[in-house]
């Protein structure tokens, strides 16, 4: 039997916020699931995103913060300006060192670090996007052996990170408006 | 960047022992997911084309171990970062301090200075600078030497501008400093009441008593362990009422040394000693 997904990454970039507030109101607790979200924002100083993502869900959604343990049924955001990684013990770690892919939060950089801790138990899923951020994330969680979701190219408002990564390896599963019950039951299937 | 050469948990560990047993600086409490990242993007930019190959310069190579220290820690900053930070230690901060008739302030894990000289700016326009001492300490020395020439490069100057005016500053930030080439030189008055030393947060003690101290993203690096050991040195070297400023996710609200200090009540974080 494959292990259970315990975390969900999502990293977008331009146009990801509309389909992750799609998305939101169909994750149940029932998942199991902790949620980190990499978003790119345009104002490093935009801290509203926690607001705009609460009236969503059901999940208590809160900025990841330094030390700071990942629970279920948790959205975890990414700050502005510092990258996210996290430890062995499942605790979270800031770190504000050099931009990757001109970006800080950069969705690789947290990518990375859950395949590298979580291993088969974490699934990325990367949006819409205009940059090629979350394109190593993704390999590097593949070869960890965990899943792999990407937002159809085509139903993307900024369709080049989704088709970047579709370029670089295959996905599970592409994610659009009419996916979204499907993507639940992948999620269930894996989360029970 | 996805680095040739993976290096297993195993490695790093086997590289953090050589560093302590061989060089005396010790990186175990370092929080292991930044600090895997650093070494495996040195052994990516240095070419190791074995992990053998990085143990063996890392053991016998003395002049690797700068190069160790300097690319496995971060020292990324900005001047006027946080503009909030900084009009509160202008309007709160500040008017406080100066009622001391010597002000001794400690900028641990200074980097390359763009935070020293904005407190040396902040200090000249509440006409403070000439009673202050700046003690700028970071564990890298190559840093230092950036601190000492007071040279900051000049495409930064836009921003830092924009920073200053947005954290209160009414002043054109261009007259702190003259161009050179792509080079800010800044004004040598501000530089003057900068001291400098090397000081290693995980091993050194306590040097001089302080009214502020500031240790801002330096504790995101350290495991919970060591930030609580790093408090504790500060804690040892604050006097009575003075203050502690951290980076903008730093907190003391878990350490120890917790139920001395009240943060100011704009939540910033600067905390006072009332203990
Ligand atoms: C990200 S910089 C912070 C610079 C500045 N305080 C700021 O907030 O902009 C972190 C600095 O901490 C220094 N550092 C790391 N470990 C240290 C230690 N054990 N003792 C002293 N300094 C250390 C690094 O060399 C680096 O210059």
């Amino acid at each position: 039997m494959n292990p259970k997904y315990e975390v969900l990454a999502i990293g977008g970039s331009a146009g990801s916020l509309s389909m992750l507030l799609t998305l939101l109101p169909h994750l149940v607790p029932t998942l199991n699931i902790a949620l980190v979200v990499v978003l790119h924002r345009k104002d490093s100083e935009d801290n509203t995103l926690v607001d705009v993502l609460r009236h969503r869900t059901m999940f208590a959604v809160k900025e990841a913060e330094d030390k700071e343990t990942i629970e279920t049924n948790t959205i975890y955001v990414a700050p502005t300006d510092y990258h996210l990684l996290v430890e062995k013990d499942h605790s979270f770690s800031l770190d504000n060192s050099e931009k990757v892919n001109y970006s800080r939060p950069s969705i690789d950089v947290t990518f990375e670090s859950l395949a590298d801790v979580y291993g088969p138990t974490v699934v990325g899923l990367l949006l819409s996007g205009a940059n090629a951020d979350g394109v190593d994330g993704l390999k590097a969680i593949k070869k960890a052996g965990g899943g792999i979701v990407v937002q159809d190219p085509a139903a993307s408002v900024v369709p080049y990170m989704p088709q970047q990564a579709l370029n670089a390896l295959p996905a599970d599963m592409l994610l659009h408006e009419h996916s979204l019950e499907r993507f639940i039951q992948y999620l269930a299937d894996k989360s029970q | 960047m996805t680095a040739d050469l993976q290096l297993t948990d195993e490695q790093i560990e086997t590289i953090l022992e050589d560093m302590v047993e061989v060089h005396g600086y010790d990186f175990t409490h370092y929080s292991r997911a930044s600090l895997k990242r650093r070494i495996i993007r040195l052994v990516s930019l240095d070419k190791f084309l074995s992990f053998a190959e990085f143990r063996f310069k890392v053991r016998q190579d003395p002049s690797y171990l700068n190069r160790f220290v300097e690319q496995v820690t971060v020292n990324v900053t900005e001047m006027f970062r946080d503009e909030t930070f900084y009009r509160t230690l202008r309007e709160d901060v500040l008017p406080v301090l100066a009622t001391w008739p010597l002000i001794r302030i400690w900028h641990a894990g200074c980097s390359t200075g763009e935070e020293v000289y904005s407190m040396a700016i902040l200090l000249q326009e509440a006409n403070l600078l000439h009673k202050s001492l700046l003690y700028a300490t970071d564990i890298n020395p190559a840093v230092l030497e950036q601190v000492r020439s007071g040279v900051f490069p000049l495409h930064q100057m836009k921003q830092y501008s924009d920073n200053y005016i947005r954290s209160g500053g009414r002043k054109d930030f261009s007259m702190y400093y003259t161009a050179q080439y792509d080079a800010a030189k800044f004004d040598e008055r501000l530089g003057k009441r900068i001291i400098l030393a090397t000081h290693n947060l995980v091993s050194d003690r306590s040097f001089n008593e302080f009214q502020l101290i500031l240790c801002r993203n330096v504790m995101i690096y350290f495991d919970k362990e060591l930030q609580d050991r790093a408090l504790k040195l500060f804690d040892d070297s604050l006097e009575a009422l003075g203050f502690l400023a951290l980076g903008s996710k730093e907190t003391l609200k878990f350490s120890t040394v917790t139920g001395n200090y009240r943060q100011i009540e704009n939540k910033e974080k600067i905390w006072r000693k009332i203990k």
